[in-house]
């Protein structure tokens, strides 16, 4: 299907576009918990809770746009990927949604140890699915 | 769309289902049963819609009636009976705490659902009742453009009013309707932020000390330490001179304050801490010693340490003592009167009048209520009883109390609601 596959290398950079969001985001809060849990500056936590917010909002993006290419790869070679592609990002959106939540508690208790747990497994998963994301391109599939 | 509105409220119940009250545990009383820590992903929240009262009343004892006394009101809270009989009701609404988290966003959007839709007056509103009847002949505002006032104490010929952000003095003639003479600032008072921004007021029983309540800016430290420095105190400020010194620290939000008329004796009614469980802090009673650290915000209930502060303070928390009395888990008491010179007799003697403005941080409504609590010699001597009832109805509120005011002169019991901007009228039945 060379048309398909030639208007999945034409949406690809959408694809950039939308997980540089979560992957800097959620790194970035990785960072800032452990800022917070170093110094117990509030700031950072707050810091962390707007960035987990930032990650979920473009990483939903990223996920609807991972599903439609899920739907266009899924007759191709491409579909293994594209299912951990999406599998990682969908894992690392429900950590970080229940991250966000553990983020609105008070003081101490907004990174804590599950805090700082959840952050982790988020960029880690996120880190995948990029990989997967950006490794995963027709041009491979071609040659 | 609306599966996943479904799927997300059911994760969110999950989430905060794991916290239901125990009706066994007693909380009330100078020993209360206190649950371990319960911290959920979701607080515990029920907020109770606001129906009104169309045309109802709330439930008072037998023997007793009950009346509006004023409707229409911008946000009553406090209320001060002057020695004339003259009926003074501080209404507005302050604070300026900046939203910091996605958390404050979306808290303050689920409790404004259940608070008023009118908007704060700023102004102290008299009402005058010469015969007595509970139908006041005169209504006027007294004072304006007020910056959120709230506690009221009239002293030696002069008003008394704690604003969010300063203690101010109003001279005043006897019978003025409205205030003319200009006024005159005390002393400022900690505003900065004012997550809590009531200030309570009283005066000691000779007159000279003014006794202001300052809340905490911060439910337990949230907004940093930093913020809290002269914050969760009472000030004893020096009448003439308007000079302060720190009377109590850790007390975390005393909303009202009163003084015990047989021991002169300085009491509080103080709102502890959220977000620790359906079932933890009680709200509480106490006499405000002097000197007393009360906990807030590294320990709750004397020295039971509240993990979420760091960094902790254990050499402090050694010195931090109990509170007298315990009126229950967020009941959120805002209103403290002493029955003065027999009070209403029989049962009610004796005690305390306490306005409870209601809970948002437990599924099963508490507070919602003025109670009453028995004394004597000076000191609570037995549970609590419901006094005024009536303000939940079938789980929606009809009112919410918070400032209570006995007036001995009249024999009466005055209410303010800030829900449907009402002030009630308790007397007994003739």
């Amino acid at each position: 299907m060379p048309a398909v596959a030639a208007f999945r290398e034409r949406l690809n950079p959408f694809r950039g576009i939308l997980m540089a969001f979560p992957i800097a985001l959620f790194s970035s809060a990785l960072i800032s918990d452990i800022a917070y849990l170093k110094t117990a500056q509030m700031q950072w936590s707050n810091f962390s809770a707007w960035l987990i917010v930032g990650a979920l909002v473009f990483g939903g993006l990223a996920g609807l746009w991972a599903l439609i290419d899920l739907a266009l790869s899924w007759r191709t070679p491409a579909r293994r990927a594209a299912v951990i592609h999406l599998a990682a990002l969908a894992l690392a959106w429900v950590l970080g949604l229940i991250n966000a939540f553990k983020h609105s508690q008070d003081a101490w208790s907004s990174v804590g140890a599950f805090g700082l747990t959840l952050s982790i497994l988020s960029t880690v998963l996120i880190l995948i699915a990029g990989w997967l994301a950006y490794s995963n391109s027709t041009v491979r599939e071609i040659a | 769309m609306i599966n996943k509105l479904l799927c997300t409220t059911a994760v969110l119940l999950a989430l905060a289902g794991c916290s239901r009250s125990d009706p066994n545990l007693n909380q009330t009383g100078a020993n209360p049963d206190l649950p371990g820590l319960n911290q959920t992903l979701v607080p515990p929240m029920k907020i109770a819609t606001p129906i009104g009262w169309d045309g109802e009343t709330p439930t008072v004892p037998d023997g007793f009636v009950v009346t509006p006394m004023a409707t229409d009101l911008q946000i009553p809270r406090q209320i001060l009976v002057l020695p004339n009989g003259d009926i003074l009701i501080a209404e507005g609404s302050g604070g300026h705490a900046p939203k910091l988290r996605p958390k404050d966003i979306i808290a303050g959007v689920i409790k404004a659902k259940g608070k008023t839709s009118v908007k704060g007056g700023n102004r102290i509103t008299l009402l005058r009742d010469a015969n007595g009847d509970g139908q006041p002949e005169v209504r006027t505002t007294f004072i304006d453009n007020l910056d959120a006032p709230y506690g009221m104490a009239f002293v030696d010929g002069a008003l008394y009013v704690a604003e969010q952000g300063a203690l101010v003095r109003f001279d005043y003639q006897p019978g003025q309707t409205r205030i003319t003479a200009s006024r005159q600032e005390v002393t400022k008072l900690p505003s900065a932020i004012n997550h809590h921004w009531t200030k309570s007021l009283t005066a000691s029983a000779d007159g000279q000390t003014l006794y202001v309540g300052i809340g905490s800016n911060s439910n337990i430290g949230e907004r940093g330490l930093a913020v809290e420095q002269d914050r969760a105190v009472v000030w004893a400020i020096d009448r003439q001179t308007g000079a302060h010194r720190t009377f109590a620290t850790g007390i975390r939000n005393p909303t009202a304050l009163a003084i015990e008329p047989t021991t002169s004796a300085l009491w509080a009614v103080v709102n502890e801490r959220d977000e620790l469980g359906p079932q933890l802090v009680p709200d509480y009673l106490t006499s405000v010693r002097e000197g007393a650290f009360y906990g807030w915000p590294y320990s709750y209930w004397g020295q039971n340490i509240d993990p979420r502060v760091r960094p902790q303070n254990p050499d402090l928390v050694q010195s931090a003592i109990a509170p007298d009395y315990a009126l229950g888990s967020h009941v959120a008491a805002l209103g403290l009167s002493f029955a003065t010179a027999g009070g209403f007799g029989g049962g009610f003697s004796q005690g305390a009048f306490i306005g409870e403005h209601g809970s948002w941080n437990r599924q099963d409504l508490s507070g919602y209520k003025v109670a009453w609590v028995p004394f004597s010699g000076g000191r609570p001597a037995g549970p609590p009883v419901d006094f005024v009832t009536g303000f939940i109805k079938d789980g929606e509120a009809r009112g919410r109390p918070v400032g209570v005011t006995f007036d001995a002169q009249r024999r009466i019991l005055l209410v303010a609601d800030d829900l449907s901007n009402t002030v009630w009228r308790i007397a007994p039945r003739r």
